[in-house]
């Protein structure tokens, strides 16, 4: 029975995901801000097979309130054999440009709080010598395009965060595994018109546990997000400059 | 949403619909001045879930599970959820939908907001029988717990409501007991019409469910012929024991014209037909391809081409059924036949729980035509004018043409239920037929 703590556990690719853990019988323990809709979905998991879901209200940009509910999930949990962090917004550019207070406070919302989060749990995963840090990042740290470079600036600091941390844990038998979607249609992205680029969020879910399952490192969901990156990784800078990504 | 939202039809089309978010069942209805209207999976067949010029609320995403108790078979889960997905949870408890239509790919909102009915319909009525209670989301009251005691006219008028009295957020639904998924069933072959209603008479008792495809492409004294379809549940353990499918195709493209025409259709039907060599068939399947046919084919609606194509649903009252089908087929047959789905079911004289309720005692015939602009529209009129004549009605969820004065002959509740309509809801259908 696989041991499953997932925060901003309320997000769709959160809920997706920890659907396919109910369905395979997994405990969870789950943790967002809103503790009505926490409920809810926490009623969802069990019809649906859960063994057992615990939750708990937690602002993920209140890092003094981490570690006590990191500790709070391990007494709940026993130990975790898989941790899924999901929280997070979709800024809008003009009004970060508008306002250095919003870019601050979405590159904390979207990149320092999860790090924070990650390094709290760095300790117990280690000491469990065993585990998955399994992270949703994005496409969009993989370059700063000029439509979302707030967003695009935190979700880099997470993936390369990651990547020295998976690094790091490697040897103490800790996967880290950062994952990239693409366009994904959620609540977070409801106001965008949705091309035949976009997916739903329960392919992804199966994605992102697929991924855990077979000890990925990184993974681009959908998987060909990974050519379309590639290309925008490679794009000189001189042509770059003057694209409107 | 990914795509547009289209009627199952695919004609009408509403340009650029706006859908919007509802993803928490406690939440409020969205603020603004537009009208709205809930949008499900996009199965009904023409305009009763398109609003145009207004807003669709997006209810597929409510699909969470609330409460199953597998002693009891009451399920309690938001209305957004799909048929197929309280199935897979359901069946391997031993339990079943109480009522199917032939897709399982409707949330149960839309099977309360059309009250479907299914094969068993002679036996255990129509879907909104066997709802315990919803709740119901107002712009005018807020959310409502409804039950057949609990704001019983406000109950009675949302069954088969067409999603105008406000948003199902929630429902309690009891489930049928079911020992496996598997089904026994038997495939008669009938000569005309009056053999189907000897077969249906003789079935009812003995079959849970029961159903007959009828070959409208036939000429002169074939026409009437077709397969007589009836089953029950399997015993836990039958003899043979089929796998669930697991292949499924997808049409993946819309063909420049409609594949459906006089020459495929012909040629089908008579295969179709003769497929079984013997006058009657025997067969354990599993419950899926048995209920189901149809959906493991994905966007089979595509086949009948960029124009879409048009359901015709009726039902004519049991004192002249006979006569009155044998008119209908007759004027189907010239006009082409239709399409190969043609359906013909007798229902059972079990009271419909919604004011705007399709089902009700009689016999009732389904089927597709590809649409084919007016032409398509005049041949339908005239199998209204039969229809009307009878005292009949047409189903709602299928209809994308009768004109107003039909609905409101075939629908004299129309009335009594206009005042239970949400001030902030409306329809495409709605509009169409209420002036």
């Amino acid at each position: 029975m696989q041991r499953v703590l997932i925060a901003g556990a309320t997000s769709a690719i959160a809920e997706a995901t920890a659907r396919i853990f109910a369905e395979r019988g997994a405990r969870l323990h789950l943790l967002a801000r809103n503790a009505s809709r926490l409920a809810d979905i926490a009623a969802d998991l069990r019809v649906r097979g859960a063994n057992e879901v615990t939750v708990d209200t937690l602002d993920m940009t209140d890092t003094g309130a981490h570690l006590p509910a990191i500790e709070q999930a391990i007494a709940r949990l026993g130990a975790i054999d898989v941790v899924l962090l999901a929280h997070g917004t979709l800024p809008d550019q003009d009004a970060c440009e508008a306002s250095v207070e919003t870019t601050l406070r979405e590159l904390d919302t979207n990149g320092t709080s999860t790090i924070a989060f990650v390094a709290a749990l760095v300790p117990t995963m280690r000491a469990q010598g065993t585990g998955c840090i399994a992270v949703i990042s994005s496409v969009a740290g993989d370059r700063g395009r000029q439509s979302n470079h707030t967003y695009g600036a935190a979700k880099a600091a997470v993936s390369t965060y990651l990547s020295g941390l998976r690094q790091r844990l490697r040897p103490a038998g800790v996967n880290v595994l950062t994952i990239k979607p693409g366009f994904v249609d959620t609540p977070m992205t409801a106001a965008f018109r949705k091309g035949a680029l976009w997916a739903q969020p329960s392919s992804v879910a199966e994605g992102i546990v697929r991924a855990i399952d077979r000890g990925a490192g990184e993974v681009y969901l959908p998987r060909f997000w990974w050519v379309i990156m590639f290309v925008i990784r490679h794009i000189p800078e001189f042509i770059f400059r003057r694209l409107k990504l | 949403m990914a795509g547009d939202a289209l009627s199952w039809g695919r004609y009408p089309r509403v340009r650029a619909p706006r859908v919007l978010p509802f993803p928490d069942r406690h939440g409020n209805l969205p603020d603004g001045e537009s009208s709205l209207l809930p949008y499900g999976n996009g199965r009904s067949y023409g305009d009763s879930c398109l609003n145009d010029g207004g807003a669709l609320l997006r209810a597929r995403q409510l699909d969470r599970f609330i409460a199953f108790d597998p002693a009891t078979g009451i399920l309690e889960c938001e209305a957004g959820m799909l048929l197929a997905e309280v199935l897979d949870r359901v069946v391997p408890s031993g339990w079943f939908v109480p009522v199917t239509p032939g897709t399982r790919l409707v949330t149960l909102g839309g099977a309360i907001a059309n009250d479907v009915h299914g094969k068993n319909h002679h036996g255990a009525g129509t879907f909104g029988r066997h709802v315990l209670d919803f709740d119901l989301l107002r712009s005018d009251r807020g959310l409502l717990h409804c039950s057949p005691t609990s704001e019983p006219e406000l109950f009675a008028a949302t069954v088969g409501g067409l999603g105008l009295t406000g948003l199902i957020t929630r429902v309690r639904l009891q489930l049928r007991r079911i020992d496996g998924p598997w089904m026994i069933t038997e495939s008669i072959r009938f000569r005309g019409f009056d053999e189907f209603f000897a077969l249906s008479a003789k079935s009812a008792a003995r079959f849970e469910y029961t159903v007959a495809w009828v070959d409208f492409a036939a000429k002169g004294k074939a026409l009437g012929r077709g397969l007589f379809s009836r089953a029950n549940h399997a015993p836990a353990h039958p003899l043979h024991r089929p796998a669930a499918p697991t292949r499924r195709l997808v049409m993946p493209f819309i063909p420049p014209l409609s594949l459906v025409n006089r020459v495929t259709l012909r040629a089908f039907n008579t295969l179709y037909y003769h497929r079984q060599r013997r006058d009657v068939a025997h067969a354990t399947t599993h419950y899926e391809p048995y209920f189901y046919p149809l959906d493991g084919i994905g966007q089979w609606n595509r086949m009948y081409g960029p124009k879409g194509f048009v359901q015709y649903q009726c039902v004519v009252p049991p004192a002249d059924a006979p006569a009155t089908i044998a008119r209908l087929a007759r004027e189907i047959s010239a006009a082409g036949g239709g399409s190969f789905l043609a359906v013909l079911k007798q229902f059972g004289d079990l009271l419909s729980p919604g004011m705007l309720s399709f089902p009700r005692a009689g016999t009732t015939l389904a089927l597709d035509f590809p649409f084919e602009g007016t032409r398509t529209l005049r041949f339908l009129d005239r199998l209204d004018d039969i229809v009307g004549a009878a005292g009949g009605a047409v189903y709602p969820a299928k209809d994308a043409r009768m004109s107003g004065a039909r609905f409101r002959q075939y629908f004299p509740a129309w009335q009594a239920f206009a005042p239970f309509i949400d001030p902030r809801f409306s329809s495409s259908f709605w509009r169409r037929v209420e002036s």
